[in-house]
């Protein structure tokens, strides 16, 4: 019974564990072209989740509809948001436009709870509730999508980064932005890219989320969550915010296994991610795949 | 020096440079009115000693001044009739022009074809055609075929190849080179020009080459300016200029005696270590 609950545990784990590795990789992205750290990015979830849920519930749009209507919004939410917040602060310091994604993950968490209010909504069913058995294992039909739109996802990422013009083209702003410049590319217009393709990835995993657990501003916590997938992986390195994720995925499930059968300390789900943030950077400073010259802030 | 003393005939001019001066930060003045043409389909060298602003002319003709803090505060550039002064960089690498970088700048964390693929990025012509471009770069480069790992991993000659070869990509009507001899082993500079030499025949694309090794520019170029403290000092054509005493005693050594040292007073200082 017990090791059947580990294994199930694990599951679950490696299911949250892609979808935390899809954010981080979304964090990445910022990262990498715009050297900016992104603390607003569980507002994007948050967004995401609520403009779906808005679409499905109030317009009564069916999900297949909504589903990609809340994509296109994103898209254009993070190039507006691009153009409008960040493109003004290129060439100031990092740290205030650090600054500013936090004042806008504040800003945002405050603007959703004053129109959705602050209590949890549950969307309407699109997968059916109940557990399917998949090998012996209770698995949630949500969760399932979940694991396969994430891996698709990153399959994308790695064709998108290895043979499309524009990913090649963020490699090289990544790489270096005057350079990027010389070779005719527009530095403006990867940044805003890379803030659309974040915006728009991360509000499919806001939906994902927010169909299992309901849509509150609680799904904010996972860009939290994300920061230890992003650090045990390596700030920049978009291979190592999947494999951060993963790791920290299956840790929490199983601090969670741990707690519940023998420490009965209560919470270690939640903290667990963090103890190990803090001693991989002491053994690690610059994470599992992380460039030794990344400038840490 | 508002005109150029080049007698040139104005159809077969590509790029005027008139009379600009460029400040950094807006404080420091680079370049104090340099005039140069560049004609269609031709070599043209541009010499001189380290901070004479060889780089800065180049930046501000492609634009990547802009990235520096740099503007042109006055006088004009003209790319085929056009002012092309103080514009974006990837306007002007749409026009035509494609600079490749002093030190290279290969992306070094991409394979060589990435690299050359995004040497095409502001193509529209699709696939298959960037795909035979790829190939005549391995044409002109045989070498860098056979290199299938990381850019980064190539050796410095490999490297200019490859920043030219990514320049070739653009399909650009005029490549401006800054200082592709830098760091290269003596057989490898002559390698790299006679293919820069060989690129200009073949494609017709017009070059301006900025050089510290005086003698080899001057080899395959047709025309060459002298920049000195930011401004043009002397231009002509090759054969003036290899034949000119002052020239010669300053950019192309020789076996003559070196008659300003004297002048110059080190003469002195070096006896004191002696």
């Amino acid at each position: 019974m017990e090791s059947n609950l580990l294994f199930q545990l694990i599951v679950n784990g490696v299911i949250v564990g892609t979808l935390y590795g899809v954010v981080a990789m979304c964090f990445v992205l910022i990262y990498k072209s715009t050297q900016v750290v992104n603390f607003a990015q569980g507002e994007f979830l948050l967004i995401g989740a609520w403009t779906c849920w808005w679409l499905v519930t109030s317009m009564a749009l069916p999900f297949w509809i909504a589903f990609p209507l809340t994509f296109v919004f994103m898209l254009v939410f993070g190039i507006v948001l691009q153009m409008v917040v960040l493109r003004p602060l290129i060439g100031e310091p990092v740290i205030s436009v650090i600054m500013v994604t936090i004042g806008l993950s504040i800003f945002f968490q405050a603007v959703m709870k004053s129109i959705f209010g602050v209590w949890a909504q549950p969307f309407p069913e699109i997968f059916p509730v109940k557990s399917v058995n998949v090998l012996g294992l209770q698995v949630q039909p949500a969760y399932l999508m979940s694991l396969v739109v994430s891996v698709v996802i990153m399959g994308l990422f790695a064709w998108f980064f290895k043979y499309s013009r524009m990913g090649l083209a963020m490699r090289a702003t990544a790489f270096n932005q005057q350079v990027a410049q010389s070779l005719g590319i527009s530095v403006k217009n990867v940044f805003a890219m890379a803030w659309a393709i974040s915006a728009m990835v991360s509000a499919l995993a806001g939906v994902v989320v927010g169909m299992v657990n309901g849509v509150s501003s609680a799904l904010s916590f996972f860009g939290i969550k994300v920061f230890p997938a992003v650090i045990v992986g390596g700030l920049d390195s978009i291979v190592g915010a999947i494999i951060g994720g993963l790791i920290i995925g299956l840790l929490e499930n199983l601090a969670e296994y741990a707690d519940g059968q023998y420490l009965h300390l209560g919470n270690l789900y939640t903290v667990a991610p963090f103890y190990v943030l803090v001693i991989i950077l002491m053994i690690k400073p610059y994470g599992l795949f992380g460039t030794k010259t990344i400038e840490r802030v | 020096m508002a005109e150029p003393a080049l007698k040139l005939d104005p159809s077969e001019i590509l790029l005027s440079v008139n009379n600009i001066e460029v400040v950094y930060d807006d404080v420091i003045l680079v370049l104090r009115g340099v005039s140069l043409d560049v004609p269609k389909g031709k070599i043209v060298t541009l010499l001189g000693p380290n901070g004479a602003g060889k780089s800065t002319t180049l930046k501000a003709i492609s634009g990547l001044l802009g990235t520096e803090d740099g503007e042109v505060t006055r006088g004009n550039i003209t790319f085929m009739g056009e002012d092309i002064a103080n514009r974006a960089p990837e306007e002007i690498v749409r026009r035509g022009i494609f600079q490749v970088m002093e030190g290279r700048r290969i992306i070094e964390d991409m394979t060589v074809t990435e690299n050359l693929r995004l040497g095409a990025f502001t193509r529209k012509d699709g696939g298959a055609a960037i795909r035979n471009d790829i190939d005549l770069v391995f044409n002109y480069f045989p070498r860098l075929k056979e290199r299938t790992g990381l850019a980064g991993y190539l050796s410095g000659g490999e490297q200019q190849m490859l920043a030219i070869g990514r320049a070739m990509m653009a399909r650009p009507k005029m490549i401006l080179l800054d200082e592709p001899s830098m760091g290269l082993s003596p057989l490898l500079v002559k390698e790299v020009f006679g293919i820069i030499e060989k690129l200009c025949a073949e494609t017709g694309v017009t070059i301006l080459l900025v050089e510290q090794n005086a003698r080899m520019a001057l080899k395959i170029a047709e025309f060459g300016y002298i920049m000195e403290s930011g401004k043009i000092v002397l231009d002509g054509p090759k054969d003036d200029l290899v034949n000119n005493e002052d020239v010669k005693e300053f950019y192309l050594g020789g076996d003559k005696e070196r008659k300003s040292f004297k002048n110059l007073k080190s003469y002195k200082r070096r006896k004191r270590w002696l």
